[in-house]
């Protein structure tokens, strides 16, 4: 069928920051999908409020919103735009729920758009159990025994009937947010209470629990004709009681003969078909017991997800843009193969190697939470690995999660590990369960032990069993290996680490050993087909066998190393550099490579690059494409720490790193070099010194003076990074770090208390350097940069700080003979500019500074570090802006129970979102509505603050009080308010009386919460206020510079001036300021 | 044990033997299901051949009672990358490595089968042979050239029933069906159908087939060159027109020979479960299990009062013919699925309608 003529422009919906859940495969989708509509002419409206997606580049779209994703911003963008149509499956939940919000409100209707791919009544009865439960039974599939409750007391009678143990699962939800499994009655109440609260339409499945059946999902598509193609099947290695998320998985399913198979497809089919998704891609998820192969559905997902995402990788179908063609009309036997070529989309991929999809957690981030799984989702991030079996994926997939291990092997001695604990780790299904599987089977345990604990079905365990067998046996002095031993491990998938540590050598002997024996990996493609058609498309895995299918080119190529696996610090903003740099060397006529095992990303898709390995990021790996491939150069500063890490070693071993040297890296992240460097350039930072113990870690914080600012080295995110306001606390610090050596130090710095933190992103040449943006941080110094909110141009500082701040910029980037991108991070306090750290590599604002000034830094960045000069790029002056642009960063507190969500310098933030506006107020506002925390425009405000800033808060208060909010306080900071004359509402903190904070806070009758917590700890019943304002979703600020941006904002709002812009426009008006060309 | 695989090439690969020792050769061909290795080894289509899973891990799910197509394995060897350590399913009865051992056919793994697929591709299916006795390579090789390979073969014979039987008695419809090595799924379909069904040696006539006063007969799928088949071919001459007929693979192919046309040998050949087939008619797509080596010439068959109802996808290869005005009609990919997907076995209930309106 032709494609739909009666619609002209298409508005996309995005997936807005990145949450747990929620990352960026839906800018991976988001992107194909917007790519593809406008191949086909159609005109594409985009809008997404997180900058650091590779869809909000002004060139994916024709217009380009980044605001934020509600109904109400929606309809202002329909106002505007009047879009033909509205494509609402690929913005994940967050898309499909505002859509539908946007429908139910009669926008659709008044401006006419159709709604492509599913509409409202087809999302609805996908999304609404009780509704989706009918539907199945219509078509004769079974269900766990559930039942639906709105209130408390119809969860009761719904347990009666069914009886314990249950699932708890809210309707309307992300991710599973505010559901779980309920063994006792108490645990039953808890977790009914806030699953009713999470829903957004207050409701609560109360299902039979399947716990320990085997889980499997498979990816369905389907056109106007009816012609419906499963694309890959993946089974979970956890079984059903683990969100799919945190579950490890494999593609395609391993242990389905054809007959249970084919069950499962013809169910998938009826069941696209029942719910009706007319054109596009649907998750369908299914359990089976696996004692007589009872199969039942579990949910459907009637858009693009994070497992199309996955199964797109894992068989090199790309959903999303064919989701995109099905829904203007096309049929899936008109679309054709990209990798064959000569052959339709209308097919199901043949795989020919096992896939394993692993979860990152950072439940280090959390301390306070238990690292317990369920069906509520906590992994931040996920890498793929491939290879001709599971043994060998499943190595390569641990050493590409960079935990630390470099493969399946120990971080703990087995029999160091009690039987009861053992046995604990292995039943409650946590973070590590993999390895304790390992040390379990290394002490002897049987296999049909941990079957029967872990549940996990035996296929997996007796894979595992193997590899734990095959270590045993390899010997144990390095010169008894030989090439049959080697080759045999490798094909196991022991890296070269592993085999070191078994025979007692180092990595680089067995490196050189395996080579002697010729043991070298090749490389296959990810073709589609199994090879039973020519493939063209170069997406390559390594393995050990027989045939190299890689064909290195011979023109000039520079490979990219990707940043692995999202994690808190480390996420989308590299990734999209890395794109960045593939794109803009594409420009200059440059070979590209990219490296990377993080299958949810825009540089993992296989047209993104000439050619894609899709392998960990270990110096193995990375060292064994180079020697393949022969890059003219490596591109090590874009990817984050991962391959900032691998660089000396690279570097060592001969590969060209190309862009700022590596000694420079190394001047810029040694503390005492730095000292020295920041001494010769006559710049200052706070005072500040390194130590491997307590008693020097004493000495350096008593001469420089508490509170000081403490830190492993070479970390990124801030972990481990602490404030420290006494002696005590310092030594308790000191005790409890781990790894600190003479090479690896504690670093302690002076804390600057009040000071304003700025963010520089530059670029350099090594004969000029331009200025990407100064950011102002909007928290004081302290809270960790990637958590703070921030605003460029800078508000408050004065030109003259800006002048200084430039120049030293200039004078570091000079000194350090950047050739690429760099960051600072200054401190101002009194007049001075500190310098807190320089990272000379690309930083996490890049997307962000990129976006507000149009100015795309990483892509300019590449060409410099293949050898351009910023003067033949036309890039001469620094740009000048008359909006403003206000980064937020996104928290997932909601996910961790128990945990404060006080900021401090570590990094919690998982994304960020963009607000952008004409004035300050209202680009604040909007990053805050972004952000999922909407500031109220009336209602009551809760304020409680320390000491320090009561004088501060009156004037914010009596804005607010102005304004018409009222102001409800607690006692201390009622009595401040009082002596000023605001009229302000007392309540009592918690425990004494039905005006309770956490009671009002519950009923949602307070709108904003402005609290910041005082000294090192905050008081702690506070912090059960903030929890619970974060648990029902009320705004809370904790510090003082956030309340006056807020006041700020909501003033401007209540003004009447929330409007919306494209990128597009933002940047032909900072392009007619005329300060660049290019 | 180590083993090797030769090819008439010259080309080695060398693995590890399981299943049964010794020596087999057979074209070699490969399959690109993931799923369904037991369907695949039971299935008579595959004598003569030795089959190469292109799924790398084989044997994770065992092997049962309920799943096979034959009475016995016919492929002479199965080629696979890793047999698996342990079958886990609540229908598994026995390893694939016993199953194999009990029925002695040769299995070798260890193999790099992405290489030897990407070979088979690019030279075509070719003779080979695998060994645990001999491990001199000139020797394997030449005993590879010296195999009989497809072409010219009638394999037919030797994988037929002995004499009639009776699969159902129960069924409106009663169907013949010339078992040219039929697969029991196409039994299973044809009784889920409402079809009584009697199954009869290839080298049944026409006239002891007319004697059991059928509705339809069916021509069964099977291995081997279809052109050799000819007392097949006479039978179904002599069918055409007297009873509604449904051919399946090598059932079409011998129905495409009865009606004046002309088959030839694919390259490598349709043996997965992947397949994209439209149907003219209907515009429709379905994903079909197909397992064929030869293939009728569409060209062959113009101006024979021959429609043309499906066509590959991917190479624009006949899929499925029917007769302009007799009950008539056949399909290369293979409806009754067993391994593969089930978007086809519609052509069943289609078959039982033709019977029924021939009767009115």
């Amino acid at each position: 069928m032709p494609k739909r003529n009666d619609i002209s422009k298409i508005l996309i919906i995005g997936s807005g920051p990145i949450i747990i859940g929620q990352a960026c495969e839906f800018d991976y989708s988001g992107t194909q999908a917007c790519k593809a509509l406008k191949e086909e002419g159609y005109k594409v409206v985009l809008v997404n409020s997180n900058p650091a997606t590779i869809m909000t580049d002004p060139e994916i779209a024709d217009a380009t919103y980044i605001e934020p994703i509600t109904p109400e911003i929606v309809a202002k963008i329909i106002e505007k735009e009047r879009p033909d149509a509205i494509l609402p499956t690929l913005g994940g939940q967050t898309g499909l729920n505002t859509v539908i919000k946007v429908a139910d409100a009669g926008i659709l209707d008044k401006y006419k758009v159709k709604m492509l791919g599913a509409d409202c009544s087809v999302i609805k009865k996908a999304e609404d159990r009780k509704v989706f439960k009918e539907s199945m039974q219509e078509i004769g599939l079974d269900l766990p025994k559930s039942r639906f409750a709105h209130t408390m007391e119809e969860a009761r009678a719904a347990l009666d009937s069914i009886g314990l143990p249950v699932i708890i699962r809210p309707s309307f939800t992300l991710g599973g947010t505010g559901g779980g499994v309920a063994g006792t009655a108490e645990e039953f109440y808890n977790i009914a209470n806030t699953g009713l609260k999470s829903s957004m339409i207050s409701e609560i499945l109360i299902e039979e629990s399947i716990i320990g059946w085997k889980e499997y999902e498979l990816e369905v598509m389907r056109d106007v004709k009816d012609n419906v193609v499963i694309v890959c099947s993946i089974e979970n290695v956890d079984p059903m009681g683990v969100h799919t998320g945190d579950s490890i998985t494999v593609a395609p399913a391993q242990t389905l003969s054809d007959r249970e198979y084919q069950n499962m497809r013809d169910a998938s089919i009826a069941i696209i078909r029942k719910i009706g998704v007319e054109t596009g891609g649907s998750n369908i998820q299914f359990a089976i017991n696996p004692k007589d192969g009872c199969m039942v559905v579990i949910e459907m997902n009637p858009r693009v997800s994070r497992s199309s995402a996955l199964a797109s990788k894992a068989t090199g179908f790309p959903i999303a843009k064919f989701a995109a063609k099905l829904a203007v009309g096309y049929t899936l036997d008109e679309i054709s193969n990209d990798i064959t070529r000569e052959t339709p989309a209308c097919f199901e991929p043949a795989i020919d190697y096992c896939v394993i999809k692993i979860p990152r957690f950072t439940f280090e981030k959390f301390p306070e939470a238990k690292d317990l799984l369920g069906i509520s989702m906590k992994s931040v991030g996920e890498t793929m690995a491939i290879g001709r079996t599971f043994k060998e994926a499943l190595q390569k997939g641990l050493r590409g999660l960079e935990i630390g291990h470099s493969g399946l092997d120990n971080k703990l001695d087995y029999n160091t590990i009690p039987q009861i604990k053992l046995k604990k780790r292995l039943k409650e299904p946590n973070a590590s369960r993999i390895f304790y599987i390992k040390y379990a089977l290394q002490s002897g345990m049987r296999a049909d032990e941990i079957i029967s604990i872990t549940g996990i079905d035996p296929w997996f365990i007796h894979n595992i069993k193997q590899i734990v067998e095959f270590e045993k046996s390899l010997p144990k002095k390095a010169d008894m290996l030989n090439k049959d031993i080697l080759l045999d491990a490798k094909q196991y998938g022991f890296s070269d680490k592993q085999i070191a540590a078994a025979v007692s050598s180092d990595e680089l002997t067995i490196r050189s050993m395996r080579k002697q024996e010729g043991v070298e990996p090749v490389y296959k493609l990810v073709d589609t087909c199994a090879a039973e058609f020519e493939a063209y498309t170069p997406y390559y895995y390594s393995t050990y066998g027989t045939e190299n299918e890689s064909r290195p080119g011979k023109a000039k190529k520079i490979m990219i190393l990707g940043g692995g696996p999202n994690r808190i610090g480390q996420g989308i903003e590299f990734d999209y550099c890395c794109c960045h740099a593939s794109f803009a060397l594409k420009e200059l006529g440059i070979e590209t490579i990219m490296v990377n095992s993080n299958p949810e990303t825009v540089s993992t898709d296989y047209d993104t690059s000439d050619r894609l390995y899709f392998e960990p990021l270990t110096f193995e790996d990375v060292m064994n494409i180079a020697e393949i491939e022969k890059p003219d150069g490596v591109i090590v500063q874009l990817g984050g720490q991962t391959p900032l890490n691998l660089a000396r070693h690279l570097e060592a071993a001969g590969v060209p790193i190309i862009g700022t040297s590596v000694a420079s890296i190394d001047r810029a992240e040694n503390r005492d070099k730095f000292a020295r460097l920041i001494e010769s350039l006559n710049l200052s930072q706070p005072p500040n010194g390194s130590a491997v113990s307590v008693e020097e870690a004493g000495k350096i914080a008593r001469r420089i003076g508490y509170p000081v600012l403490v830190r492993p080295s070479y970390v990124l995110g801030g972990r481990s990074m602490k404030i420290i306001y006494d002696e005590n606390s310092l030594s308790i610090f000191m005790n409890d770090i781990k790894g600190v050596s003479e090479d690896t130090p504690v670093l302690i710095d002076k804390f600057l208390e009040g000071a304003v933190e700025v963010d520089v992103d530059a670029i350099s040449d090594l004969d000029t350097t331009i200025i990407g943006g100064v950011m102002e941080h909007i928290e004081e110094a302290g809270v960790h940069s990637g958590d703070s909110a921030c605003v460029l141009p800078p508000h408050t500082l004065s030109d003259n700080m800006i002048m200084e701040i430039k120049r030293c910029t200039h004078a570091l980037a000079r000194e350090l003979k950047v050739i690429g991108l760099i960051n600072i991070q200054f401190a101002v306090r009194d007049n001075r500019v500190f310098v807190l750290e320089v990272n000379p590599r690309a930083s996490r604002t890049v997307p962000f500074v990129s976006k507000a000034m149009g100015l795309p830094l990483a892509k300019i960045a590449a060409k410099v570090m293949a050898g351009k000069k910023l003067e033949e790029l036309g890039i001469t002056k620094e740009r000048a802006i008359t909006h403003i642009a206000v980064k937020e960063s996104v928290l997932p507190f909601s996910r961790f129970s128990g945990v404060d969500i006080i900021l401090g310098p570590e990094m919690k933030s998982t994304g960020e979102v963009m607000g952008i506006d004409k004035t300050f107020g209202i680009a604040f506002y909007k990053s805050q509505m972004a952000a999922g925390s909407s500031l109220p425009r009336c209602g009551s405000v809760l304020i409680s603050v320390k000491d320090n800033d009561k004088r501060d808060i009156i004037f914010i208060a009596k804005k607010l009080s102005d304004m018409g909010f009222d102001i409800i306080a607690t006692k201390g900071t009622a009595k401040v308010f009082r002596s000023n004359s605001i009229d302000i509402k007392v309540v009592s903190k918690i425990g004494d009386g039905s005006d309770d904070i956490l009671e009002l806070i519950k009923l949602r009758k307070i709108g904003l919460v402005i609290n910041t917590p005082s000294g090192a700890r905050g008081q702690s019943d506070m912090s059960f206020i903030r929890q619970a304002a974060i648990m029902n979703n009320i705004p809370c600020i904790t510090t003082l510079q956030g309340a006056q941006a807020a006041v700020n904002g909501i003033e401007s709002v209540l003004k009447g001036c929330l409007d919306v812009r494209s990128v597009q426009y933002y940047i032909q008006k900072a392009r007619k300021g005329g300060n660049v060309s290019g | 044990m180590k083993a090797k695989l030769a090819l008439e090439d010259g080309t080695i690969f060398h693995g590890y033997s399981f299943g049964a020792a010794g020596e087999a050769s057979a074209e070699i061909i490969f399959n690109t299901s993931m799923t369904g290795y037991q369907e695949i080894i039971t299935d008579p289509s595959y004598a003569g051949q030795m089959v190469v899973m292109t799924y790398p891990l084989i044997g994770n799910y065992g092997v049962n009672s309920e799943d096979k197509e034959s009475r016995k394995p016919f492929l002479e060897a199965l080629v696979i990358r890793e047999l698996s350590c342990v079958e886990s399913n609540w229908r598994s009865e026995m390893s694939l490595s016993e199953y194999m051992l009990k029925n002695n056919v040769l299995g070798i793994q260890g193999i790099d089968t992405r290489a030897l697929t990407r070979h088979i591709r690019t030279k075509g299916a070719m003779r080979a042979v695998v060994s645990t006795d001999d491990s001199d390579e000139t020797n394997l090789v030449k005993k590879a050239k010296s195999s009989p390979g497809l072409l010219g073969r009638n394999l037919v014979k030797d994988v037929t029933c002995d004499k009639p039987y009776n699969w159902s008695k129960k069924g409106r419809f009663k169907v013949a069906v010339i078992d040219c090595g039929v697969k029991y799924n196409i039994l299973r379909n044809l009784e889920a159908n409402n079809c009584s069904v009697k199954v009869f040696p290839c080298h049944t006539s026409s006239e002891e087939i007319f004697l059991e006063n059928p509705d339809g007969v069916l021509i069964s799928n099977g291995p081997g060159d279809p052109a050799t088949v000819l007392d097949v071919i006479d039978t179904v001459k002599s069918l055409i027109g007297k009873l509604p007929v449904f051919g399946i693979c090598l059932g079409q192919q011998i129905i495409g020979l009865a009606l004046g046309g002309k088959t030839y040998k694919l390259k490598f050949g349709h043996h997965g479960g992947n397949h994209p087939v439209k149907d003219i008619v209907s515009e429709k797509c379905y994903i079909t299990s197909q397992n064929h080596g030869f293939c009728v010439d569409i060209d062959s068959l113009c101006g024979n009062d021959i429609d043309i109802t499906h066509i590959n996808l991917n190479d624009d290869t006949l899929e499925g013919l029917a007769h302009k005005r007799l009950p008539l009609f056949s399909v290369q990919f293979h409806p009754e699925a067993g391994p593969g997907p089930r978007d086809a076995q519609g052509l069943f209930r289609y078959f039982t309608k033709m019977m029924g309106e021939s009767h009115a």
